[in-house]
């Protein structure tokens, strides 16, 4: 079965992963035992026994065992600064970020797959170029600068969505929703022009392609053609590009998060970087890089899935 | 970073012809002929280089032989950028840091051309020392990346092999973390100055500038004239140096054009993060996140540094993309 071809890449990937992850707050400057003790506590005796007590003396590749051991236990020990279990903080502030990345992706798409399939169908005409030169124009604008007009448009001017703060589901899901559309729609901008461009491109490319030619020939309306014969051949790229894409959503949930001040993940990683929380950003990135790498190993297994020549070998996907 | 990297990654799609209508190859050819065997008679990355040799569709041709008017106004607007930030001392604008206590948020007018800051601090002095940050930041990142991963992607795509395998892997490694998580990280742990953002920000941008240059170093090694020097007895070095590279830089320089936009929204992301260039220094991301604060009263103070960023990133772009549209390499085995 192609999952279990792929599975061994995933797994070498997945450790290779970690021993970066490991290995960038290893290596780099800072004694962490100084970071928990401050400068005024931090006597010679007590940095010895604080390193002491977290194996800090232990050759690397100990060290990266003894983590990585606790780490797949769901361990990945606790903040210097609050004392919290890096996986408790981890799994609370989770959920608001995956939904509004989540929210983010379908918004974008929503939008992106009708426009651009509008653009191809029309292909040079006044409307493509009006779709094209939009979308080119929404990549120049980074999801901060969107942020700021969305809060003085929505928040300020009209004040009907608010400006900061989270309202968890489970308490009030009207609430939620409308705390998490303002950043939801702040990522899903750049997402849109990205999948609009991508999906006009292949949607032009199958649009000549003999069976829609035939398609056309035998009567199909172009409805029919657009949504069944082409939408799927034309949107491998954009659901292998949807999956890469990810990692700019992450990235942005950290600007998006903090600019609104909602309590994710994003925020998680920034404000323990700010402090060094070592132990904390390790978890944070971590988990991170991992749910990118299986989100992409996911889009590769279901891509197989849309085009069965991938799993018969004929394609090299990407690894 | 990475809206960037998908737009030059295009994945192997069976259908992926472009606009153009030039079909690329289904995927990356990874059992292609090793160039040192000249007589193979093994598959050739078809089209993936046919704009370079000119056999794009006639229409196609016509439309990129004249650059436009867009093409030439963001040319000029990336001229008066790079002027502001080499002679920002120089130029007859006001101090970037001393305020103008009276003027506070003051909108555009005679004294203050385009108004003041929280602090009444002249916006259009504060944008001009601003690009030298912006250019500073991405010349530099953009360099490194270029020459590193430009060197690592030539070797790797020349000579395949054992070479390839490993630095492919090590990059796909690196390319698993998204990229700000990456850079947020390191700035934590190394510090945060002009010099040592844009030397991380460059090494971060390696891998992507290998994955380009080895992308095209494959297309180009399959080609007649690689052949050519070889069958005349040409030396490893001297198809490298006098074949290869020449047909390689341009692409790269293109996408290192895109990906210098891509660099000034990421400094303008960590002035937002509070981890850019420290304060007082006048960075266009700085000012815009301290415009946030003026957001209901004096909308302006943030506007003005986001349309300067937002032009000259849009420029980047259009630059950047006409010049890719020109050395085309669809990736097929990026």
């Amino acid at each position: 079965m192609y999952v279990l071809r792929r599975l061994p890449s995933l797994l070498a990937t997945l450790f290779a992963v970690s021993l970066l992850t490991f290995l960038m707050t290893s290596l780099l400057p800072g004694d962490p035992a100084l970071q928990i003790l401050g400068a005024e506590n931090a006597t010679p005796e007590a940095i010895a026994a604080v390193r002491a007590d977290l194996g800090l003396d232990d050759p690397l590749p100990v060290r990266y065992l003894h983590w990585i051991g606790d780490a797949l236990t769901g361990d990945f020990g606790r903040s210097y600064r609050t004392n919290e279990p890096v996986s408790a903080a981890i799994i609370d502030r989770l959920p608001v970020t995956a939904e509004i990345g989540i929210l983010a992706i379908v918004i974008a798409l929503l939008i992106a797959i009708p426009v651009g399939m509008l653009s191809a169908y029309r292909a040079g005409t006044r409307t493509d170029k009006l779709i094209s030169s939009t979308s080119f124009g929404l990549l120049a604008v980074p999801n901060f600068m969107v942020a700021i007009f969305l809060i003085l448009i929505f928040a300020v001017w009209l004040g009907v969505l608010p400006a900061t703060g989270w309202v968890n589901f489970t308490d009030d899901p009207v609430q939620n929703l409308r705390s998490a559309l303002l950043p939801a729609l702040s990522l899903a901008i750049a997402e849109m022009a990205v999948y609009t461009r991508l999906l006009r491109t292949d949607m032009i490319g199958t649009l000549q392609q003999d069976f829609v030619t035939m398609a056309r020939v035998k009567g199909v309306s172009n409805r029919r053609i657009l949504f069944r014969h082409a939408l799927r051949p034309s949107s491998f790229s954009l659901m292998t590009v949807a999956g890469v894409q990810v990692g700019a959503i992450i990235g942005g949930s950290v600007v998006i998060e903090t600019l609104f001040a909602l309590p994710g993940v994003g925020r998680l990683l920034l404000e323990a970087v700010l402090v060094r929380d070592l132990l904390m950003v390790q978890g944070v990135a971590l988990v991170i890089a991992v749910s990118y790498v299986v989100v992409n190993f996911t889009v590769d297994i279901l891509y197989s899935y849309l085009d069965p020549r991938i799993s018969h070998g004929r394609s090299t996907a990407r690894v | 970073m990475d809206a960037v990297r998908q737009e030059f990654d295009p994945p192997p799609t069976a259908h992926g012809s472009t606009a153009q209508g030039e079909m690329t190859t289904p995927a990356p050819n990874l059992g292609a002929p090793h160039p040192g065997a000249p007589d193979s008679a093994g598959p050739v990355n078809g089209g993936a280089v046919t704009a370079v040799g000119g056999e794009a569709a006639p229409a196609a041709r016509k439309k990129k032989r004249g650059y436009g008017l867009t093409f030439w106004l963001a040319t000029i607007w990336l001229a008066v950028v790079l002027i502001c930030a080499v002679f920002a001392d120089l130029l007859p604008v006001q101090d970037p840091l001393t305020p103008d206590v009276i003027n506070k948020l003051a909108l555009p007018g005679p004294e203050h051309w385009l108004g003041t800051d929280g602090l009444g601090r002249d916006t259009l002095a504060r944008l001009v020392h601003g690009a030298r940050v912006s250019v500073t930041i991405s010349v530099t990142a953009v360099a490194i990346g270029m020459v590193v991963g430009g060197f690592l992607g030539i070797i790797s795509g020349f000579f395949r092999g054992k070479t390839e395998t490993i630095l492919m892997t090590i990059i796909n490694i690196i390319l698993a973390f998204p990229a700000l998580v990456l850079l947020l990280v390191l700035l934590a742990f190394v510090g945060r100055s002009l010099v040592v953002i844009s030397l991380i920000v460059g090494f971060l941008s390696i891998p992507i500038y290998t994955r380009v240059a080895r992308a095209t170093t494959l297309a180009v090694a399959e080609r007649e004239f690689v052949r050519a020097a070889r069958t005349m007895g040409a030396k490893n070095s001297r198809v490298l140096a006098r074949e290869i590279l020449p047909n390689v830089v341009l692409p790269v320089a293109a996408f290192g054009l895109v990906a210098m936009g891509v660099v000034i929204v990421l400094e303008g992301t960590l002035a937002f993060l509070g981890l850019s260039v420290q304060q007082p220094a006048p960075t266009w991301g700085g000012m815009i996140f301290d415009g946030k604060r003026y957001l209901s009263e004096a909308p302006h103070v943030v506007l003005i540094p986001s349309i300067a960023m937002f032009l000259t990133v849009l420029s980047l772009n259009l630059v950047g993309d006409a010049l890719r549209t020109r050395f085309d390499v669809r990736g097929s085995n990026l």
